[in-house]
């Protein structure tokens, strides 16, 4: 094993490496194009032997992921963002035909405004999908997820697509210290795919996606989907012991960090999450008991230990790096439906919508908000959900639109005075 | 943990510099985490990597706020804002800056206190594939953190400059250890900056957003043809030179290749460089089928101009 420095998508490069990958379709778009980049230059390089294809588009390509799947070679494909949307139709596909695959999602917001930096809209948008979700913190998880994330999606009573997403530019372009298993180990850890039932093969001709009509069909393999995405559940646990067992890095559904003994707990998933770790941190050094709980596996959502990580709390602040209009955070709402009729479920869940398109959730904010569940605990009142937002930011932005001639409405005067000052949400 | 930050243009070679760095502190024990941070990626513009190092794992995300440790491979950047070039430096901040200007003069245009260490000017020669900047101010942070030796550092720019030649690796060595050696005297002056405590720190200012009609909240611009406004030409490292003397004045030529169009005609019939927009992509210098136009590195053609105009105010010949 050695340990080197490597960028998140160097990290997903070599997480392919080592899954020893027979198929890439690729369609470029940032912050992902490296990887393939990557892929490709040891593919010219006789480093690795697998089949890299370019098509013309993400729809395309996870059409080509799907059915090279389907044939039995392990498959590998990325994208991000806009990409990840134009697929989305063939995600819903490829999840429908029950095919075993990964697929890296590079994190980044989506238009309009188009923005290159990071968030989590992009990822969430295939929440629904029947592929199951990793989310990473750190370029480790990047190589470790992958190799789990093939053990996963080939277990024959899962066999759906995975996606494990790392955030783009804080994982992406963001060089870190990463143990590399080496060759053999990862072999060890993720045998030669052996599909137990390949569809296509010569000489056996087979139709996928059948039309079916009437609704009792159709229910069956959408539900038979969701069992799957069930049963993954205890499929990743036992894939997640088993490399522990082999490499000594765990890796729960649920990570849970000086979260035991607190009475207040941070929720959000990615990368930012290690930033929550280091104010969990100074909060404990300032005497008081909070923890951070992230969630690994989004997809299928490990519901059970999301409960036991959370309940019992006094207060919890979920952090949601992705906004869904007209309703906020989407992770907020999945923690709390979790915790809906619960003994003892937290009284008190704050939500924060922070980190948009590359905004920076800074250290102070996670003091802020660990003070304003604390108040909320105490008055027994719960805020309205916050965006992280302040008033130098709004100045900006109305400097931007004077700029570009805007017409003022309402209150927001757009003259770079700023708007309204916050409300008070603390008792 | 140290937080170093590296400010230059796309194609000074700063992402490299930040790896240089990086790779050197890795070596010598330490936790590393390095990264460059550029919008639209393009050469001229402004731009900035960082490092942070730490005895312990690395989690702290994002861009560095306050750096202990600032390095400036193009003095020009410091008068474009958006750049942010001194963005959260404290008294505390060691600065290092490629200038030919003295360290006296930057504290007081600066309005700053801080130990500032000058790197030797890099020139930039035409035909360069490998600018020397980003070497040469990774081996000077390399010195300035005390924290790596020689020996590392030089191991660290072979690794990482072997992909590119033996001729790249020989040159980003030589530049390495220039940059190294010029900064004896700021040996081990960056100071870890401490964490921040929970208990005490500066509450965030939040706003609640009120809503704006659509007609403000859509992102639209309605002011026209302004593109002009953007000073394009900050861009620049090298500047396009006419020599009338030696110019056909044949303009559909240079002009219809500048891919900005920023070549005009003027009065005399002879090309008219827009050096507000000129972006420095030397098409035209490759066009000219005279060679009429010469690449000058832009601050030599920056202090030339100075010097004249100095020259004039004085009423002396230029």
């Amino acid at each position: 094993m050695t340990r080197a420095l490597l960028t998140g998508n160097a990290a997903a490069a070599w997480g392919a490496r080592l899954a020893r990958i027979d198929y890439l379709p690729a369609f470029p778009i940032t912050p992902q194009t490296e990887i393939i980049e990557t892929i490709s230059r040891w593919i010219g390089e006789d480093e690795m032997r697998c089949r890299m294809v370019m098509l013309e588009s993400e729809h395309s390509m996870l059409t080509a992921a799907g059915a090279a799947a389907s044939t039995g070679v392990r498959t590998f494909t990325a994208t991000s963002s806009q990409g990840l949307l134009y697929g989305m139709e063939m995600l819903y596909t490829i999840a429908g035909w029950r095919v075993p695959l990964v697929l890296i999602n590079v994190s980044r917001g989506l238009s309009a405004p188009i923005t290159l930096e990071p968030d989590h809209n992009d990822i969430l948008a295939a929440r629904d999908s029947g592929c199951l979700q990793l989310h990473c913190a750190t370029c480790q998880e990047v190589v470790d997820a992958i190799l789990i994330a093939y053990r996963l999606s080939e277990q024959p009573q899962v066999r759906l697509p995975v996606i494990v997403n790392l955030d783009g530019f804080s994982l992406s372009f963001t060089r870190e210290p990463v143990s590399l298993p080496d060759d053999q180990a990862a072999a060890h850890y993720l045998p030669a795919f052996r599909h137990d039932a390949a569809e296509f093969r010569g000489g056996h001709p087979a139709s996928k996606a059948v039309a079916v009509l009437g609704g009792g069909a159709y229910s069956y393999f959408r539900y038979e989907t969701h069992l799957a995405a069930l049963a993954a559940i205890d499929a990743y646990d036992d894939a997640a012991r088993e490399f522990e067992q082999q490499f000594g890095r765990r890796y729960p559904s649920v990570e849970c960090y000086r979260n035991d003994d607190a009475e207040i707990s941070f929720v959000m998933i990615g990368s930012f999450a290690t930033k929550a770790k280091d104010a969990v941190d100074r909060l404990r050094d300032a005497g008081h008991k909070i923890g951070l709980v992230r969630p690994f596996m989004l997809r299928p959502l490990p519901e059970a230990d999301l409960r036991k990580a959370l309940v019992g709390k006094s207060g919890i602040a979920v952090i949601d790096q992705n906004l869904a209009p007209g309703r906020g955070g989407i992770l907020h709402g999945e923690v709390t439906s979790v915790l809906y009729g619960q003994q003892e479920r937290p009284a008190t869940v704050l939500s924060y919508i922070g980190g948009l398109g590359g905004r920076d959730i800074v250290i102070e904010e996670f003091f802020q908000i660990a003070a304003d569940v604390r108040a909320a605990v105490a008055s027994g009142a719960t805020p309205a959900p916050r965006l992280l937002y302040t008033r130098n930011e709004l100045t900006d932005m109305r400097k931007m639109q004077a700029a570009a001639h805007v017409e003022a409405t309402g209150d927001g005067a757009v003259d770079g005075t700023g708007g309204a000052p916050s409300k008070e949400t603390t008792a | 943990m140290y937080r170093i930050r590296f400010h230059g243009r796309g194609g000074q070679g700063m992402k490299t510099a930040s790896r240089l760095l990086g790779t050197a502190l890795f070596k010598s024990g330490l936790e590393v985490q390095d990264a460059p941070r550029y919008g639209a990626e393009r050469r001229g513009a402004a731009m900035f990597a960082y490092v942070r190092a730490d005895r312990q794992p690395i989690r702290e995300r994002g861009n560095v706020v306050s750096p202990d440790l600032l390095l400036v491979a193009d003095d020009t950047l410091f008068q474009v804002p958006v750049a942010g070039v001194m963005a959260g430096v404290t008294a505390e901040t060691v600065l290092a800056v490629a200038s030919t200007t003295s360290e006296m003069i930057w504290r007081d245009r600066l309005k700053i206190a801080n130990p500032i260490y000058l790197l030797p000017h890099s020139e930039v020669v035409a035909d360069d594939d490998f600018p020397d900047v980003s070497a040469k101010i990774a081996g000077a942070a390399a010195r300035l953190t005390g924290l790596v030796s020689e020996a590392v550092l030089l191991q660290a720019v072979e690794e990482e400059i072997a992909q590119f030649g033996p001729k790249a690796v020989k040159l980003n060595l030589h530049a390495a250890l220039e940059g190294f050696q010029a900064m004896a005297a700021g040996e081990g002056s960056v100071r870890e900056s401490a964490d921040l405590p929970a208990d005490s720190y500066e509450k965030p200012e939040w706003i609640d957003l009120d809503l704006d009609l659509a007609a403000t909240a859509a992102p639209n611009i309605h002011a026209a043809a302004n593109s002009v406004q953007v000073r394009t030409g900050l861009w620049r490292t090298l500047r396009p030179v006419l020599d009338p003397k030696i110019c056909g004045k044949c303009t559909w030529i240079c002009g219809s290749s500048c891919p900005d169009g920023v070549i005009g005609v003027d009065a005399g019939g002879y090309p008219e460089i827009d050096y507000d927009h000129c972006k420095g992509c030397m098409i035209c210098v490759v066009q000219c089928p005279r060679h009429a136009i010469a690449a000058i590195p832009e601050q030599e053609a920056v202090d030339a101009l100075e010097k004249t105009k100095t020259a004039q105010l004085k009423g002396m010949p230029s």
